[in-house]
């Protein structure tokens, strides 16, 4: 595949790849570097910091992030690098030639205690009401270097009023310490580049265009940035004192959806390694708390795929046999809110593209407030339907006026697993030693194909197993039903299967190539609609996109820290437990085949599917009046 | 042209003198790259912006790397407090520094030059416009210039917006590329990974100026001028309280209490060398030369007189660096401001010598933490002011010691 120039992030924030020899192996391909009294080989290129964890050598960082640029901002991490008149920041620094580095020397560690007492004496904040406390790394920092006085200060008048204004994202920046890796994740990870550092000198901080609310500029609500700040300035907007009312009010019938990250994530929130499911410990949670019922969104998962599978077919059977040059091909998946208002602001002109199937979220929405409440004889005003789910963009999604086909606003809540962490811990249980028990029916089955929904490539995998099916009759021609070709963490991947022998109903399709591209994290989605744009991608299908690095299961609503060794335990946590599933194939899960039959028989795409399963987007741009 | 501005050049022994516009050029394109690098390296010329950087290396090292694409920058953004010689150099010696920008661009391969031109010198720029066109009529710039096949070059100017920081080489490279101006990691340094990440050279407009010169009469003469590790002539920019405040140009070496002769300066209390980020010279040390190898500079000498109070010029130059710090790195956006503020307690006489001698510890902290120059410098006159005038500043304290 072809690759355009699409990053927007400067040169200098990315890491310095020096030219040196392709093969490592080669002479020149690495340097020895003695770092304290240990000298060692590394590969040229690599940053000082780097050697120094590869030699279990601890340096304390606070701009530097695994998934990020190069900052150099913060100073904490500096190192005496022999021969070099000042401190050197090791984050920053790239081995090149051979170099002696000292990591505690007194000029060093004097260096740090300042730079940590000039960041506290400007953080107004006070632990104790602070939603990080106890997972700040400012606060770990600051009890490192034994700060017991303010040498220099403590500011505690605010600065900065809190902006509220997003569903999603609250800034508080008062709290924050210009570490800027909220605006690297911005533009590096998201390419969708709304914060920005501001100001000069003493008045220097974060803030977005102009200076306008959260709200009111092209933020996607991704909560990426929420994940990776190392204080408490950032955070999700919490529902959580709303839904302990509702739970309390006795005329009001509390149901939760549980998406499938949180699962596989949730337990970091209470000490486990990352890479434990805690499913079902997870449901037993959510009833003890009180909520009424507690769902499995896998099963609007499968829902999803019918209706987005189906739509696709269509697609590809109006483009093909009808000849349709409205018709607009590739397909994009429409079921991360993220992605969705990426594209509403940065392609508004490729709407079409998108699947109108709503997303899994919205669409329990929509049943559980007429099909369910039906079925159980509730009214859905006494309904209050909450959404647990990996991501801080879900809250806006539920708040789109649009969003309302059950006659009430669909889906009330939209909570994070941060958050459900934390009302698990304020109802005093220890999630991973609670008993186990299941989803409650009608909608009690999922399938492991929207299990796998959670990791990216995971839509295309489920839309593939029932599109390939539905075409030949046949299953996917993959041992164990893994397509490993959407598998893992590139940031984009192509490729194709071909329909053969395929049933008559789908006789224009034999011989099709069905090309398809992943892709996850906005800037990739980036290159991708470039390459759109380009007319690259005129033979492609369907094209699976999700907003956030590692897909849902990185979502901005899930614990933190995040890096890509977490988020790869977390998938292999999910790829794992989907195995062990009886269902596979989401065309294969009766409860769906049932739903459909009680209440929509026309089936997929069919008008009353229509009106209840999917939406309509919004022209954005990325100039908001 | 601004009428309000005077340009006063009260001496001068080389820069200003006769040039024929493109002698220069014509000299060096007779001359092979490294005959011109040569010339060059014997006339030991270090940068004229500050940091006293070896022209010589800089030029071979940009000649030296790999890239398509190669950028010569001329730093014309001035914004030292206490400096304008590069403004009375731009108007007065136009063609001597786009001169040397067209040799640089020679000599290391670069095919476009920018000028980053400071912000508040908008008026100078239809006139260097118009001194770049007269060039290409000539074919002083463009395609094959002067003839040299497969030589061209040209160049374009870039205005800045008034950041001080975007003197800083790479911060000014941010800046030309659309980006806040904020200064670089480095290493990687801009020989290598400049300007859209080509090897580039930043230099000097005084740098660049000097260079013709060279070309024209030789490396080693140049080099008789000034001190052997401080070659050639230097334009100071001498203001405050003298009688003759200007440009002054004057051979390296000179000492302090020469020029304070040379300008008119009596009941000299204090002289700061090298702008706000420089060091502040007491009396005692008139003696002390002006010279890479002692006290070095950028040109810019600020003459305070017995009436100026100490802890003012103090706070003034703090201000300016609480402000014009880029915010980027916490020692200098911060540590700037607690400076400050132990300045203003001192005023206000409510210190404590605990205090403000962990401030004193704060600033070596600070030099050699800041990711750049500016906060590198910025504690300089805090820890030379408090030092040399202690007597002058601290009130007699009984709480304390200051060490
Ligand atoms: C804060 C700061 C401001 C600077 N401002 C200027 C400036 O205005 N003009 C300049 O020529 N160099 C300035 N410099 C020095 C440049 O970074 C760089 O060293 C210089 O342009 C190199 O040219 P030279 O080698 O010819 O001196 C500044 C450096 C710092 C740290
Ligand atoms: S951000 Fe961290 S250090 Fe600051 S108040 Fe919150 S918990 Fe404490
Ligand atoms: S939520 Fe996403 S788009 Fe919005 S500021 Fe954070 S990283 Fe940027
Ligand atoms: S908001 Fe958080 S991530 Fe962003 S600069 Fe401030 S502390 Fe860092
Ligand atoms: S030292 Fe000051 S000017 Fe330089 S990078 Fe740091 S904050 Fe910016
Ligand atoms: S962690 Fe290296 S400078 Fe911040």
């Amino acid at each position: 595949m072809k690759h355009l120039k699409t990053s927007r992030a400067p040169i200098s924030q990315k890491a310095y790849v020096p030219s040196a020899p392709e093969n490592v192996d080669t002479i020149g391909g690495t340097v020895t570097v003695q770092i304290n009294s240990k000298t060692m080989t590394v590969p040229f290129g690599t940053t000082i910091l780097e050697a120094c964890r590869m030699s279990d050598i601890y340096i304390p960082t606070l701009c530097a992030h695994e998934d990020l640029g190069i900052g150099g901002h913060c100073r904490l991490c500096l190192v005496d690098v022999e021969g070099m008149r000042t401190l050197q920041a090791s984050c920053a620094f790239p081995i090149t030639a051979p170099l002696k580095v000292k990591t505690s020397t007194i000029a060093v560690r004097k260096a740090r205690k300042h730079i940590m007492e000039l960041l506290l004496s400007e953080h107004v904040g006070e632990c104790y009401a602070c939603v990080k406390n106890g997972n700040c790394e400012l606060q770990d920092l600051a009890k490192e270097m034994g700060v017991d006085s303010y040498m220099f200060g403590h500011d505690n008048v605010s600065k900065y009023p809190v902006d509220r204004s997003s569903y999603s994202v609250i800034r508080d920046m008062d709290k924050c310490v210009n570490c800027r890796r909220c605006v690297r994740t911005c533009i590096d990870l998201q390419e969708v580049g709304c914060l920005e550092a501001i100001g000069r000198g003493a008045e220097t901080h974060i803030d977005t265009f102009m200076a306008k609310p959260l709200a009111e500029v092209v933020c996607i609500n991704c909560g990426q940035c929420i994940n990776r700040c190392p204080t408490g300035a950032l955070y999700a907007n919490d529902p959580s004192d709303e839904i302990w009312r509702a739970i309390e009010d006795p005329t009001k019938h509390v149901v939760i959806q549980t998406a499938p990250s949180p699962r596989a994530a949730i337990g970091e929130e209470f000490g486990l390694e990352p890479g434990i499911s805690l499913t079902k410990e997870l449901n037993t949670a959510i009833k003890r708390i009180g909520f009424d019922k507690v769902f499995d969104t896998n099963f609007t998962a499968d829902l999803t795929i019918m209706e987005e599978g189906t739509e696709l077919l269509t697609r590809i059977k109006k483009a093909v046999v009808d000849g349709d040059e409205s018709v607009k091909l590739p397909q994009f998946t429409s079921c991360s809110p993220g992605w969705v208002k990426y594209i509403e602001h940065f392609y508004p002109e490729y709407l079409d593209h998108l699947s109108s199937a709503k997303s899994p979220q919205q669409m329990f929405g929509t049943i559980i407030k007429t099909f369910y409440a039906e079925q159980a004889g509730i009214d859905p005003k006494d309904i209050v339907s909450v959404a647990l789910m990996p991501c801080s963009a879900k809250k806006f999604e539920c708040n789109r006026p649009e969003m309302d086909a059950s006659g009430y606003k669909d889906v009330d809540y939209g909570l994070t697993a941060r958050e459900m962490a934390m009302m698990i811990k304020e109802a005093g249980m220890k999630l991973p030693s609670l008993p186990k028990s299941d989803f409650d029916n009608p909608f009690g089955l999922g399938s492991g194909a929207g299990l796998i929904f959670g990791a990216t490539g995971g839509v295309m995998e489920a839309a593939l197993r029932t599109v390939y099916e539905l075409v030949t009759g046949r299953e996917v021609p993959f041992e164990k039903l893994r397509i490993e070709a959407v598998r893992g963490f590139e940031g984009v991947k192509q490729s194709s299967v071909v329909l053969e022998n395929v049933v008559p109903d789908w006789s224009f399709l034999e011989g099709v190539e069905l090309k398809f591209i992943v892709a996850h994290g906005t800037a990739n989605a980036k290159k991708v609609m470039e390459l759109l744009k380009a007319g690259e991608l005129y033979d492609v299908h369907f094209i699976e996109i999700m907003a956030c690095p590692g897909g849902c299961l990185g979502g901005g609503g899930q614990p933190v820290p995040t890096n890509e060794k977490i988020r790869k335990a977390r998938a292999k946590a999910i790829y794992a437990e989907e195995e062990t599933l009886p269902v596979r194939k989401s065309h294969e899960n009766s409860h769906v085949a049932e739903f459909y039959a009680k209440f929509i028989p026309e089936g997929p795409c069919s008008h009353k599917s229509h009106e209840l399963l999917h939406t309509h987007y919004t022209k954005r741009g990325k100039f908001i009046l | 042209m601004h009428n309000d501005i005077v340009n006063t050049i009260h001496e001068s022994s080389l820069l200003f003198s006769n040039y024929e516009a493109g002698s220069g050029i014509k000299k060096a394109l007779e001359m092979g790259r490294d005959d011109i690098l040569f010339e060059l390296k014997a006339s030991k010329l270090k940068g004229r912006g500050g940091a006293g950087f070896p022209t010589s290396t800089k030029w071979m090292l940009v000649a030296a790397a790999t890239g398509a694409d190669k950028f010569i920058i001329c730093n014309a953004d001035e914004g030292e407090p206490g400096t304008f010689k590069d403004r009375v150099l731009l108007m007065n010696a136009p063609f001597l520094i786009l001169d040397g920008m067209v040799v640089g661009g020679y000599t290391v391969g670069a095919a476009h030059g920018y000028i980053y031109l400071r912000g508040e010198y908008v008026y100078m720029r239809q006139f260097l416009e118009d001194c770049l066109n007269e060039m290409r009529e000539k074919n002083l710039l463009g395609n094959n210039i002067c003839g040299k096949e497969g030589f061209n070059f040209d160049i374009s100017i870039v205005m800045g917006a008034g950041a001080y920081v975007c003197g800083e080489e790479t911060a000014l490279i941010e800046s030309l590329e659309g980006q806040r101006g904020e200064p670089r990691n480095r290493p990687p340094y801009p020989v290598n990974t400049g300007l859209c990440g080509a090897p580039t050279t930043v230099n000097n407009v005084e740098t660049l100026a000097a260079v013709p010169h060279i070309i024209l009469m030789g490396g080693e003469k140049y080099a008789e001028r000034g001190t052997s590790a401080s070659s050639g002539s230097k334009l100071f920019s001498i203001s405050g309280d003298c009688e003759k405040p200007g440009v002054y140009e004057l051979n390296w070496g000179i000492t302090i209490n020469e020029l304070l002769a040379k300008v008119g300066a009596y009941n000299t209390k204090a002289v700061q060398v090298g702008g706000a980020s420089g060091i502040c010279i007491p009396k005692s040390k008139f003696d002390r030369k002006l010279a890479y190898e002692d006290v070095a500079t950028g040109g810019s000498i600020m003459i305070f007189n017995e009436s100026r109070k100490m802890l003012h010029v103090l706070k003034n130059f703090m201000e300016f660096f609480v402000e014009e710090s880029c915010g980027q790195c916490t020692p200098c956006r911060i540590g700037n401001q607690k400076l400050l503020e132990g300045v203003e307690m001192i005023e206000k006489n409510q210190y404590t010598f605990a205090h403000i001698n962990n401030l004193k510890e704060l600033g070596e902290t600070m030099k050699v933490a800041s990711k750049c120059g500016l906060g590198q410098s910025s504690p300089n006159p805090f820890l030379s002011i408090l030092e040399d005038f202690k007597e002058e500043i601290f009130h007699a304290k009984s709480d304390g010691v200051y060490k």
